[in-house]
């Protein structure tokens, strides 16, 4: 069965430092990766080298046996690729609900059916859904900039799944989220998973919501994978306890 | 409170096209002259507006998509052709030659459309005054005739004013329409924020180029009414000059605003007229004054009020949330 | 043939003060994401401020001194103080767009205070002409090609073998790591609107009398800055210096060769071929890619 997202030998190198260094793994549809490291170890430049904000140095990604390495992140989208990100990104001038819109609209029709069809692009009941499931039903027509953040950072996640994606890349969803939030985010995610056969790669610090959500973790250190396997494993693994306590 | 808002903005907006439509039926001759200037120079600016306040890009031949328009409806009018014809000519002239500009400005990241669209302006100037087969070089080309509308003649300024009203009344809705759409709202991501923008799939470069070549459109679209408005065009007004002009429109009634090119399009017509006693300084200290504004609201004097407007808005939520919990409070 | 061997020469001669405005105009963009569209009327001011003091009295060498020290004050001190760093929180396209402001207000105070008519200049370098390989060639061109090239290779050396242009090569590439390095970013930035205050003082002192002194020619020299920076590689100050020599050569060419009235238009169509082609310019790398 071909794997959704395959990374083969990704690196990245900025003048003299090489952030990433020949990373390669694999992602079964339907699974949850889990991607942890201490600081600085190069997981998010690795996730914007897949996701097309950066161009790499070196190797190839192929999604559902497609190379889309050094795509525009606009075009890996609409091949059913989303992401959220670290620092929220949120449009604070509109409504919970044309946040949803804005997210969900690029994922069908043309550009003329954009201009001349309807205001909304036929999806406030979509949206209307995800914000139905994401909890998030008083707050539909509110500006997104007077959300609390662990609200936005739940809308940063419904915006990331309007589009139908086959691969969501879900940078630190769990950071500054209080703990009954994170409870209603992780429950969520596993709830989009398993209905949707969606298939996930969190990067997170987060060790609780990690082992608890993911099927497999992957730990990175210094640009390169210090170790795979299911959480138990990677939590017992010396390299991996010697690496974080290191830094 | 949302409720009254709404009222009071239809309201005014009643009021207002009310008195764009009556009150000049006083204006003598020059004032109808003056107020069809602002029509036309709304629809440039509102071009201008979409490149620059939408979109954020800067553009410099808005003046020369204004003369493309000029020359188009001048050229072809003059030898028969009905006005409408030149609108289409300069609607379809003017798309593509922005999209040729902006496709390989637009590719890089840093404001190469804004030396481009110089570079263009210049060029474009030099092929008005060059060409005299086409457009009779400095000599310019004169007797431009008036359209007529339904059947009407628009000889005379009132009706040539009510022409320019109307034309400025469509290009509005269709405005509206634009922003109200999902391109719309592309736009606004990908000012706001291009790269979240990009990663929901929206295509920021083609977004971008095709407010750009809308834009110049819409040049073109004023400027098949400015010659019939001067009736004599030759290529001194479309210089880098009224691209700036322009510009500044924008920025002082406010970048991205849908009534900003209103305000900064009557600004900028009305005052060389208040401020004729400054003799020649008036330009000098117009720009002082622009700066002043931008260093105070980059985003011009709707800017401001939005900014006021919205202050009030928090400051009455804050007020009715400090007052709210006293009211539980005292209720039995 | 003589006569390209005359425009050479002239093309150089006129590119050098080209390159040196737009190594200026390179500098401001690289420190501090100042894009100056009033960079051209910087380069037509100096020369009014020096014809000011010498119809004030002063002798010709009193009047440079005192116009590069206005220079430095007002397009340097004044422009970074009161128009760049309250602008510059905006954004940079609020500031770019008040340095085009900034442009119309300067073209029109020189007007209006000066002259609307083209003034005479008086040139620092003797007329005449010279023998040179055999060809005769003004001693202007030549006088204004050595000085501006002193001046190009001046400013070089200085950013390359000392201490202060190293911290402002490293403040040009990236403010955030020459900061956490101990770099002065601040005083570096200053230093660089300094400079190019220097800069156009000493392009406007070597063009003026090619020229002649008039209100409007900030414009088409800013163009010629502008283009010589891009098609030179927007980022780097040997790009400005190889785009400033290129459009000065292209433009003298152009005049001897193509009809007078589209002489212009030769350096705006290799701009946007360049942009069309190129767009890291002839000696830029290609950037990191675009969003």
């Amino acid at each position: 069965m071909t794997a959704v997202l395959e990374v083969r030998n990704i690196s990245k190198r900025f003048g003299g430092i090489t952030a990433v260094d020949g990373v390669s793994f694999e992602v079964q549809e339907g699974e949850i990766l889990g991607l942890i490291g201490p600081n600085g170890c190069g997981k998010s430049t690795l996730f914007n080298c897949i996701l097309g904000q950066l161009t790499p140095s070196g190797g190839e990604v192929k999604v559902d046996g497609k190379l889309v390495t050094g795509l525009r992140a606009s075009e890996l989208n609409r091949l059913g690729v989303s992401r959220t990100f670290q620092l929220l990104q949120v449009f604070p001038k509109l409504s919970v609900r044309e946040n949803l819109i804005l997210a969900g609209q690029e994922h069908q029709g043309s550009m003329l059916s954009r201009l001349f069809g309807p205001s909304d692009a036929g999806l406030t009941e979509a949206a209307d859904r995800m914000i139905g499931f994401f909890k998030l039903g008083h707050l539909a027509g509110e500006a997104a900039g007077g959300l609390s953040y662990g609200q936005q950072k739940l809308l940063d996640a419904a915006m990331a799944f309007m589009g139908g994606p086959r691969l969501v890349l879900l940078d630190e969803p769990a950071g500054g989220v209080n703990l009954t939030m994170l409870a209603d985010l992780k429950e969520r995610l596993a709830a989009i998973n398993r209905e949707k056969r969606a298939t996930f790669v969190v990067i997170e610090h987060n060790m609780e919501f990690v082992m608890s959500l993911c099927s497999r973790v992957m730990v990175m250190a210094e640009g390169r994978v210090l170790a795979m396997g299911c959480p138990a494993e990677v939590r017992a693994n010396p390299a991996v306890i010697e690496a974080y306590l290191g830094h | 409170m949302t409720g009254t808002m709404r009222y009071l903005q239809i309201a005014l907006g009643v009021v207002v096209i009310a008195g764009l439509v009556l009150v000049p039926m006083n204006f003598n001759r020059y004032g109808l002259f003056i107020l069809s200037q602002w029509a036309v120079m709304t629809i440039a600016a509102m071009g201008l507006n979409l490149t620059l306040g939408y979109a954020g890009q800067v553009s410099l031949a808005q003046g020369a998509f204004v003369g493309i328009g000029a020359y188009a409806a001048a050229i072809m009018t003059t030898q028969g052709a009905p006005l409408i014809a030149a609108l289409v000519v300069a609607i379809i002239l003017c798309f593509a030659v922005g999209w040729l500009l902006g496709y390989p400005a637009l590719r890089v990241q840093h404001h190469y459309l804004a030396f481009v669209t110089l570079a263009f302006s210049t060029l474009a100037f030099l092929v008005f005054r060059n060409e005299e087969w086409l457009t009779k070089g400095i000599y310019g080309i004169s007797n431009i005739p008036r359209p007529h509308v339904f059947g009407f003649a628009t000889n005379r300024p009132l009706p040539f004013y009510y022409l320019c009203l109307g034309s400025l009344g469509l290009v509005s809705l269709a405005m509206w329409w634009l922003i109200r759409s999902p391109w719309g709202r592309a736009f606004l991501a990908l000012r706001e924020n291009p790269i979240r923008a990009l990663s929901l799939g929206i295509d920021t470069r083609r977004y971008t180029l095709m407010a750009f070549a809308i834009g110049s459109a819409l040049g073109g679209v004023a400027g098949t009414l400015y010659a019939p408005l001067t009736q004599y065009i030759d290529p001194v007004p479309f210089n880098l000059s009224l691209s700036l002009d322009l510009l500044m429109m924008v920025i002082v009634g406010g970048a991205g605003f849908f009534f900003g090119p209103f305000l900064g399009a009557m600004i900028a017509v009305l005052l060389p007229e208040w401020l004729r006693f400054t003799q020649g300084y008036y330009l000098m200290l117009y720009a002082i004054a622009v700066i002043l504004l931008l260093i105070y609201s980059p985003t011009g004097i709707l800017g401001i009020l939005d900014r006021y407007l919205s202050e009030r808005r928090t400051k009455t939520a804050s007020a009715l949330r400090a007052v709210a919990p006293s009211r539980l409070e005292t209720a039995p | 043939m003589s006569n390209l061997f005359d425009l050479l020469v002239a093309g150089l001669a006129t590119g050098a003060i080209y390159a040196v405005v737009a190594v200026g105009f390179t500098l401001l963009w690289q420190t501090s994401q100042t894009i100056n569209f009033a960079q051209g009327e910087f380069v037509m001011l100096p020369a009014f401020l020096m014809l000011a003091a010498m119809q004030a009295g002063a002798p010709f060498w009193l009047a440079i001194v005192i116009g590069i020290l206005l220079s430095l004050l007002l397009l340097g001190l004044g422009f970074k103080l009161l128009l760049v760093d309250p602008m510059l929180r905006h954004g940079v396209l609020p500031l770019a767009i008040a340095t085009m402001a900034l442009a119309i207000d300067i073209k029109e105070a020189v007007k209006q205070f000066f002259s609307a008519e083209a003034s005479p200049f008086p040139s620092v370098v003797p007329a005449g002409d010279i023998s040179l390989l055999g060809h005769t060639v003004s001693l202007q061109s030549i006088g204004v090609l050595v000085l501006a090239i002193v001046a190009v290779v001046g400013l070089t050396l200085f950013l390359n073998h000392t201490s202060i242009g190293h911290q402002m090569q490293a403040t040009a590439q990236n403010p955030t790591v020459a900061r956490i390095i101990g770099v002065p970013v601040e005083r570096m930035i200053l230093l660089t609107f300094l400079i190019n205050a220097l800069l156009v003082a000493l392009a406007s002192l070597l063009i003026t009398p090619i020229y002649l002194a008039k209100f409007s020619s900030g414009e088409v020299l800013g163009q010629a800055a502008f283009i010589a920076a891009i098609v030179g590689g927007f980022n780097q100050v040997r790009g400005a210096i190889a785009g400033g020599l290129l459009i000065g050569v292209v433009d003298n060419l152009a005049a001897a060769y193509v009809s007078t009235q589209y002489r212009a238009a030769v350096p705006l169509i290799l701009l946007i071929a360049v942009i069309l082609f190129r767009p890291q310019g002839l000696l830029g790398r290609p950037e990191e890619r675009t969003v």
